[in-house]
């Protein structure tokens, strides 16, 4: 909390004061601007790693190709606006189907809660965007205006022609990153290479500039100015997210019970902590992990990198900031609390540790949901239909009575084709003997029944008039069912309705 | 004005002073920069209120002069200028040019929805069903003035006995009884040998006196066996759609006094590309002849 608590450290004893004539601490809180420093470690090589692999995914994954025919977008992941369709490689995903788009999210959001249960907030650490992009928008800057001593003195120093040179290159490559961010956005929603094309040449749409603007804005604002504070004062997950920890989960701890009493590394007495506050330096939000869990702390473990290095250095084993759980923190603090701070703790408190229990109600229960979530998907994508058909029937009027007698009923049939290809499909109908339908506007095949021709990716509307002579003593509700039917006589899709006449 | 700052326990936060009831607020300051992005709201706000109708004063419009309604006009400007081509291709071909045409039937069946509704529905129905009494069925198979795309666009254009159309179809059924063309007992000798058509005579001698009458006085419209005439608007007697009631009294009725219903002509009153529209439409209710 002491970075973005305004107020003057309280004095010790002061607590218990009145109030009298001392005026309330202010409501708004001046940003603490972090200087995170460089740090080495096999966790920044994991992020770098992670990093790497992000930002070729986002800006690869639009120049993947994925064939579909003439006619239809051949980049494999898509959301195509202008035609409403979510391509991702073999899938089609048409407005209606939003649900399959849902039961991502909830895979989504589910995978997060399980990930978070078994190994803290990972997500916020390494993979989340806005880490990510801070994490490049400081490699940049480190590169400009050097590491944390460096830039600290520069922000203190007046303005001159060095300083603004420095200022000017660093905002100028955040601008271009920023550009690329939302250029490469905008390549998920229209084809990659006509976008590129179009938007150097000055023929894209009005809206790809403006969200290409917008983008670019929002990833140089964010990643370049609000940094920390869009997981401190904007985020949600930090929020909750503590809800899915328990004491079994992995988290970024310093070992308080090795560390405790800090001091100088020669004064006898004390533990493995010398205070050296490296890993306040290297935090990119700018707390002090020794304080505990925080709302701030983004799990990414820079800081035990930091510490690791400094143990080293004095010569002593590494671990004293790590990913541990709550549990274990406690075991060892029990186990450690009669021995001597410092050297004597390190291997019983170590000892004292049991293996994370990966294996707990929570997280089967997070596996479970995703189970059958990915299940259900699964085989709703399965079974989808190529066609599929959805009757309207006329509702004025109810029925027609014709001239000889007969009952006729209307109906407006729609036929969607997903297919990979032209769909020429007939109608027929499952109706009492005697019952006849015509197609309006219907080509006859050979054989003399309607055609009803598909364009790929197409939706077609036809009306049908269904008719039952004088002769068949129809009931005042027969229920039929309207059957589509493809050249090789398999039933492609079909829909139930009812038809109606006078109560004999 | 706060009272009593205490620092929170747990937190170790203080507060801001306030209380109610025992409950005591928390002192978690916001962002100075979230402060600057509440006073941006306002002076958007201020801006917002120069520019746009923002003030509860009729006929403040602010600077830009735009309104909702306006802009509500523009888009129904705009909208119907989109249709104005496609409109003109239809006014100028025939009802069925416009039907063989994918495109302009497409058209012309939404637009002649729409028209129906405005115009038509009142009396047809709102799908073209009828209505008891005289409001003929426009779904069925059965066409007083002809099912034709032809027919159903000259009877929208000219309507059925309008006093304001020189072309509209104008025959009369005489008023057998009225004036005195048939007594009351032919009337009823008539009546009887109608049902006879569709089987449905109870009293045989008085159909076969009603015969005879039939073919002196009905058959040159009607038909000799009712089969009824489109050219002259005379039903047909012989089927199962009976506009005015098919059972003896209303028949009885019907010659007794004839009937005369009437449309308006549309001709007059509606742009030639929407009464195209509206037979194109009309015709696919039923299927149509």
């Amino acid at each position: 909390m002491s970075r973005i608590d305004p107020r003057p450290p309280v004095a010790a004893g002061a607590d218990g004061h009145d109030g009298a004539g001392q005026s309330p601490a202010p409501l708004y809180a001046t940003r603490q601007k972090v200087y995170p420093r460089a740090v080495h470690g096999p966790v920044r090589r994991a992020k770098w790693a992670v990093l790497v692999a992000c930002l070729a995914l986002y800006y690869l994954v639009p120049w993947l190709r994925w064939n579909r025919g003439p006619g239809m977008p051949d980049q494999a992941v898509l959301a195509d606006i202008r035609q409403a369709r979510l391509f991702l490689g073999p899938i089609e995903i048409l407005p209606q189907e939003v649900y399959f788009i849902t039961g991502l999210l909830i895979l989504g959001a589910v995978g997060l809660f399980a990930v978070t249960s078994l190994y803290g907030r990972v997500w916020c650490g390494f993979t989340c965007p806005q880490t990510v992009w801070t994490d490049l928008f400081m490699w940049v800057e480190r590169r400009i205006e050097g590491d944390r001593n460096a830039r600290m003195k520069l922000d203190a120093q007046p303005l001159s022609a060095g300083k603004a040179l420095r200022k000017v290159a660093k905002h100028a490559a955040w601008l271009l990153i920023a550009l690329l961010t939302g250029g490469a956005w905008i390549m998920y929603f229209i084809d990659a290479p006509t976008v590129v094309r179009e938007f150097f040449s000055g023929r894209a749409s009005a809206e790809t500039y403006l969200f290409v603007g917008l983008f670019t804005f929002t990833t140089y604002l964010l990643a370049g100015w609000a940094r920390e504070q869009v997981c401190t004062y904007m985020c949600p997950w930090p929020r909750f997210q503590a809800a899915m920890l328990d004491e079994n989960s992995l988290v970024v701890s310093y070992r308080a019970w090795r560390g405790e009493p800090q001091g100088k590394p020669s004064q006898p007495g004390v533990g493995d902590c010398v205070n050296c506050h490296a890993c306040v330096h290297v935090c990119p939000t700018g707390i002090d992990i020794r304080d505990g869990q925080q709302l701030e702390c983004i799990g990414c473990a820079l800081c035990a990198d930091a510490c690791d290095d400094v143990m080293h250095r004095l010569g002593r084993p590494g671990g004293l900031i790590a990913f541990e759980t709550l549990g274990n923190l406690a075991a060892a603090t029990a186990a450690t609390a009669a021995l001597p701070p410092g050297a004597a703790r390190r291997d019983p408190g170590m000892a004292a540790r049991r293996p994370m229990r990966a294996i707990r109600p929570r997280t089967l229960l997070y596996g479970a949901v995703m189970l059958v979530v990915a299940a259900a998907m699964g085989t709703a994508l399965l079974l989808r239909a190529d066609q599929d058909l959805a009757v309207l029937r006329d509702r004025a009027p109810v029925y027609v009575r014709l001239s000889d007698g007969g009952i006729r009923n209307g109906y407006t049939l729609k036929l969607g084709n997903r297919g990979t290809g032209e769909a020429v499909l007939h109608l027929e109908l499952d109706a009492p003997p005697g019952f006849f339908f015509v197609v309006q506007d219907a080509e006859p095949d050979t054989e003399g029944r309607p055609l009803l021709p598909l364009q790929r990716d197409g939706i077609g509307q036809w009306r049908v008039l269904v008719t039952a002579p004088a002769w068949v003593r129809a009931h005042d509700s027969t229920d039929i069912r309207f059957r589509v039917v493809d050249e090789a006589g398999r039933t492609a899709a079909s829909a139930a309705s009812v038809f109606l006449g006078p109560r004999p | 004005m706060p009272t009593k700052i205490e620092k929170d326990a747990i937190t170790g936060t203080d507060t801001t002073g306030h209380e109610w009831d025992g409950i005591k607020e928390l002192n978690t300051p916001l962002p100075r920069w979230w402060l600057y992005v509440f006073y941006a709201t306002i002076a958007f706000a201020a801006v917002w209120v120069v520019l746009y109708p923002a003030l509860p004063i009729p006929g403040a419009t602010g600077l830009t002069g735009w309104t909702a309604r306006g802009a509500l006009r523009e888009e129904l400007a705009a909208g119907s200028q989109q249709q104005q081509a496609m409109l003109a291709r239809i006014r100028a071909a025939t009802p069925a040019e416009v039907a063989a045409d994918p495109e302009m039937r497409a058209f012309a069946l939404a637009g002649g929805r729409v028209a129906f509704a405005n115009t038509c529905a009142a009396c047809h129905g709102a799908g073209g069903q009828g209505a008891a009494g005289g409001f003929p069925s426009l779904a069925d198979d059965d066409w007083l003035w002809g099912g034709s795309l032809a027919a159903i666009h000259r009877t929208i254009t000219h309507g059925v006995r309008a006093d304001d159309d020189n072309d509209t179809h104008a025959t009369l059924m005489p008023r057998f009884l009225a004036d005195g063309m048939l007594n009351a007992a032919q009337v009823g000798d008539t009546a009887e040998f109608v049902l006879s058509l569709t089987g449905r005579a109870d009293d045989a001698p008085a159909a076969r006196r009603g015969s005879l009458l039939f073919a002196e006085n009905c058959a040159s419209c009607h038909g000799d066996r009712g089969q009824g005439n489109q050219e002259m608007g005379a039903p047909r007697l012989d089927d199962q759609v009976w506009l005015y009631g098919g059972d003896k009294a209303s028949i009885v009725r019907s010659i007794a006094y004839s009937r005369r219903g009437a449309m308006p002509a549309w001709g007059v009153r509606l742009d030639p590309a929407v009464v195209n529209m509206l037979a194109v439409y009309v015709h696919s209710l039923g299927g149509g002849d």
